[in-house]
């Protein structure tokens, strides 16, 4: 069976070279990276010049960057991190409604610790308003955590000016970045960002591998406290073949970035131009332009997401129905809700992440057989047959 | 312990919320960063820092100038001599 895969927002394929480059820290350079023997300088030797080629990628310097278990470890330890350092500044933090679960439920960690959460809301394509950010900010703000961009519906945030606010009212700002770094180019000087989360798999290199970018020495509480890794700041015996292959995923990604967005942002725009062609009642979610170039998310009416799911799935193609992490909990998306999509509408959401593996040829399988599960879904549906009443 | 009070300094090394023995490792890279003569100042919340850092710059032939409090950490001072 043919097998289309629309999915990379949840995870990426790991690359041929990621993989070759990672095979030698299995066997033949397995030593620990803190022994003081040769082996153990090598491979330490190895790990900070991946952590320069991430660096790279980001117009970050190398000591700015701490490894990590994956982006929700990276986005914890940027949360909890920054609040139990500078919590005698103040202890009122403030994150989107719509940003991805592991900064939420730091978030509300953190409440439960007697810390003042604020939740933005945002518009109806899913943007902060710099406006509201300036107002909610109090002398208690410690932190602002605004997604770079949102996985569930592709929307890009404005984040060197939500930044800009924060800089001059000296509030720390972190932005989750899982979404966007390898997808478009992502500098944190011109983002003028404070801390960056980054994970492999999203950027085909292995699961179980993620980085926080943070700024000259930014002051930070250890989630995991150990020996000497990271220097002092995440312990644990480092992940070497997970380092290694971030590394190489970062140098590759480097190096494809400006052919991989204009391709996969042709292909996007064939889908939702099908899509809309073929599929009526149906509302394409997030922001018209200011989206993530291989990101099309639906709304399609009088359709259960999960039912569309499954049905895709027999066809050998593989969609979403918003962010990994929730659709398994069967819950209407969070991100949604806060869009203002009516619950009836959010039931029906259907997400496609592209990547340059995609090709014309695969988006065509993908117009044939859509139409066809959504007009068989549809065709059993009471909700439906009320709409065409009506 | 000699404490000092408003000691200027050409380089701070903040410490403050990482863990033993990163007092004792991280020094010696910031001050290869410095100048004969010049002073560090490094920031740690870490008690045993005051007994480790004096006894590390003797072993290490660098001098100990003295320690400030401030409201969240210790200040340490070291003169880099050789």
């Amino acid at each position: 069976m043919k097998r289309v895969y629309m999915d990379h927002a949840a995870a990426t394929p790991v690359r041929k070279q990621v993989i070759e480059a990672m095979l030698p820290y299995f066997d033949e350079d397995f030593g620990n990276p803190s022994a003081v023997y040769d082996i153990g300088s090598k491979i330490r030797e190895v790990i900070e010049e991946q952590r320069g080629s991430v660096a790279r990628l980001i117009g970050a310097e190398s000591d700015e960057i701490i490894f990590t278990s994956s982006g929700a470890e990276a986005n914890n330890l940027a949360i909890k991190g920054v609040a139990l350092a500078w919590q005698k500044k103040g202890k009122h933090i403030i994150v989107s409604a719509i940003e991805h679960h592991s900064v939420i439920n730091s978030a509300r960690f953190l409440e439960r610790m007697d810390f003042e959460v604020t939740f933005l809301p945002v518009d109806k394509h899913g943007l902060v308003d710099p406006e509201r950010l300036s107002s909610a900010i109090t002398p208690e703000t410690i932190l602002v955590s605004i997604m770079h961009a949102n996985n569930e519906i592709g929307t890009i945030e404005p984040i060197s000016e939500l930044s800009a606010i924060c800089r001059e009212r000296g509030v720390i700002f972190h932005t989750d970045a899982v979404a966007t770094v390898g997808n478009i180019p992502v500098d944190v000087n011109e983002l003028d960002v404070d801390l960056l989360s980054i994970s492999g798999a999203s950027l085909g290199a292995p699961k179980g591998i993620g980085a926080l970018y943070f700024r000259d020495n930014l002051r930070l509480m250890p989630l995991i406290h150990g020996g000497i890794q990271e220097r002092g700041r995440r312990g644990g015996t480092e992940n070497v073949p997970g380092i290694v292959g971030l590394g190489k995923a970062s140098e590759l990604a480097e190096k494809e970035l400006p052919d991989k967005v204009s391709r996969v942002q042709e292909l996007r725009d064939l889908l939702i131009a099908g899509v809309h062609e073929r599929i009526e009642q149906i509302r394409y979610t997030g922001h018209p332009e200011k989206r993530l170039p291989g990101h099309a998310s639906f709304c399609i009416a009088a359709i259960e997401g999960e039912a569309l799911l499954f049905m895709l799935n027999q066809e050998g193609i593989y969609a979403n129905t918003g962010s990994a992490c929730a659709s398994k909990a069967l819950k209407i998306s969070p991100v949604l809700v806060a869009i203002g999509i009516p619950p009836d509408l959010a039931q029906g959401s259907i997400v496609f992440t592209m990547s340059s593996s995609n090709n014309l040829e695969e988006i065509e399988y993908v117009l044939e057989k859509l139409p066809l599960a959504v007009d068989k879904l549809r065709s059993l549906s009471p909700v439906w047959r009320r709409k065409r009443a009506s | 312990m000699k404490f000092v009070e408003n000691q200027p300094s050409d380089a701070t090394l903040d410490l403050v919320c990482r863990a033993c023995p990163l007092h004792l490792l991280e020094p010696g890279e910031k001050l290869k960063c410095l100048k004969k003569g010049q002073v560090l100042e490094v920031l740690t919340d870490y008690d045993g820092a005051l007994e480790d850092i004096p006894r590390w710059c003797k072993r290490c032939g660098q001098e100990f100038i003295g320690v400030a409090e401030d409201d969240d950490c210790y200040k340490l001072y070291i003169r880099k001599v050789k």
